[in-house]
């Protein structure tokens, strides 16, 4: 009785996903809901395997990738580097918080189309759209991670007269390094989120194009393909940037909290 | 007093004062001391009577107020600005290790090789030296948060010493042992001291560590925090592990121990 109630606790997620699908599968065929509106869970299958069939869907892919990632990687050199100036430097810190409130203030994806107007509807656009959404927590947690570098450390690097640079290399980018990437967790979701809104509002290509096109051609199941694929992209990003910050802080994982400088 | 070229460290109406939310708290009244090349000596004082506050002093690590901090006959200060190359020699070990935790412990004792630009494979072997030195040489790849309190403590004394330091400031650096440690890191850093020739300078609130080190003894008072006292230490050095328990020794402990109830009033 005790080992079939673990079971049921560890299989509890699962078994909901399949209840979900089984209802919704239900609600559909009962209430002959029509297919445009919401298709069944078996349709989006079908659907998602003559998606994965067709020639240029990983062309769509990639492209949607390259931006993404384009734009992730912009968002960590600008978001790290002024994250740090800033945590350094009270001046420059009052100097640019207006523009730095602003930026995390002001609704972002608002301004995608004027980052087409600038960028074009090519590539750039999405990548700059990408990186703006992305660089705010990267930034944010850079800037509190180097705040709180531990004095004590600090006054080592001083006694030893370490300069700018190995101060920055071998004690608060490493120190601040946890903080960096849980900034990236939240960051590489938001610039998926770039991304799609990017080729929502113009170009040929992405998988965010490819949902506009299908909505279109009310092709529904095919759309949840397409949303099904995007997530699961995600999901493979989200996991990759959640094994680099275990294996890149470790050490931090390893030390109590009360140890934690 | 020596005359400042003949010193490692002089200290000359060395004042500090700290400005908290409007109010003055005086940290040190006002301390003259000179340290020779080679001496090895004690601070005492009643808790709050500035000893941290000094060696950060000679550290470089704040400012006087008043007066001049020496190193090897070099001003540290001049308005305002540090003369870095003063501190060149000079090492540090602090009450915490003050590790990086990042680092393994190796890594952590090479830092000051590092910031000179040593290559690595010299680094290594040097740390390796040192590691073995303080008595953790099979923990070089270890991290930090694998040893426990007095490994982390050698290793932090183990990386003063990388950079070939003539000068070591140490505070309180084993006031977190229990007392079996503390008595054969003791006997660590009187081999230490032995073996490099350099100048230490040790904060300690225990009485019998810093009879049993030191060539002389310092005591400071409190309100006003000045020099109380200075005592030399004339037992013949290696000090034998068996010395606390003489009654010249153990003399001269009460004697100060009596001295820093006084002072602590
Ligand atoms: N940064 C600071 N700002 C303000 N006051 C300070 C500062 N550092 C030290 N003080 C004050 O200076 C005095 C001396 O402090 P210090 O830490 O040097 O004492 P200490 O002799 O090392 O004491 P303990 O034996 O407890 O370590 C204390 O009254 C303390 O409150
Ligand atoms: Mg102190």
């Amino acid at each position: 009785m005790k080992a079939a109630r673990r079971w049921l606790f560890r299989l509890l997620p699962l078994l909901m996903v399949v209840l979900f699908f089984a209802a919704w599968e239900g609600y559909v065929v009962f209430f002959k809901v029509s297919a445009f509106i919401l298709p069944p869970p078996d349709r989006i299958v079908t659907a998602m395997v003559r998606l994965l069939q067709q020639r240029n869907v990983f062309m769509h892919v990639r492209v949607t990738l390259v931006e993404t990632l384009g734009g992730f990687g912009a968002a960590i050199v600008t978001g790290v580097a002024l994250g740090t100036v800033m945590a350094k430097s009270p001046w420059i810190e009052r100097a640019l918080r207006p523009f730095v409130v602003a930026t995390q203030i002001i609704p972002k994806v608002a301004l995608a189309p004027l980052f087409i107007l600038w960028f074009g509807f090519g590539l750039e656009s999405k990548i700059v759209i990408a990186a703006v959404l992305s660089f705010f927590p990267i930034f944010s947690n850079t800037f509190i991670g180097v705040r709180s570098v531990d004095r004590g450390l600090r006054e080592v690097m001083t006694t030893m007269n370490a300069g700018a640079w190995p101060i920055f290399w071998l004690l608060e980018i490493r120190a601040a390094m946890p903080f960096i990437l849980t900034g990236m967790e939240v960051g590489i979701v938001l610039a998926i989120i770039g991304a799609i809104v990017g080729e929502f509002m113009g170009g040929s290509v992405g998988l965010g194009n490819l949902a506009i096109l299908t909505l279109q051609e009310m092709q529904v199941d095919k759309l949840f393909a397409v949303v099904l694929l995007l997530t699961l992209i995600g999901v493979v990003l989200y996991i990759g940037v959640s094994m680099l910050r275990r294996w890149l802080t470790a050490w931090h994982e390893a030390i109590g909290a009360d140890e934690r400088p | 007093m020596n005359s400042p070229a003949l010193a490692d460290i002089e200290l000359s109406g060395v004042g500090k004062t700290f400005e908290s939310e409007g109010r003055e708290v005086v940290a040190i009244e006002r301390i003259d001391l000179a340290v020779a090349p080679g001496e090895f000596v004690s601070i005492l004082g009643p808790s709050g009577c500035g000893k941290t506050t000094a060696l950060r002093m000679i550290a470089g690590l704040v400012e006087p107020s008043l007066g001049d901090v020496a190193i090897f006959g070099t001003p540290l200060w001049n308005r305002g600005r540090r003369n870095d190359a003063a501190l060149a020699r000079l090492g540090v070990v602090f009450q915490e290790p003050r590790l990086f935790p990042w680092f393994t412990i190796e890594d952590n004792v090479a830092l000051p090789l590092r910031l000179r630009g040593q290559g690595e494979a010299a680094r290594r072997r040097r740390a390796g030296e040192l590691c073995e030195l303080v008595g953790i040489g099979g923990f070089a790849k270890h991290r930090p948060n694998e040893l426990s309190g007095g490994m982390r403590q050698r290793a932090a004394i183990a990386r003063a010493l990388a950079g070939d330091p003539r000068i070591l400031l140490m505070d309180e650096p084993f006031g977190a042992l229990d007392a079996i440690t503390r008595d054969q890191m003791n006997l660590e850093l009187q081999r230490i001291w032995r073996a490099t020739g350099c100048t230490i300078l040790l904060v300690t609130h225990s009485i019998s560590e810093a009879v049993f080190l030191a060539d002389r003894v310092v005591t400071l008072s409190l309100r006003p925090s000045r020099v109380h006292r200075v005592r030399r230490i004339d037992f013949q050095h290696p000090r034998d592990p068996d010395l606390p328990t003489d009654p010249a020794f153990q003399t001269i402990v009460r004697a100060i121990k009596h001295e820093l109830a006084e002072l602590g009033r």
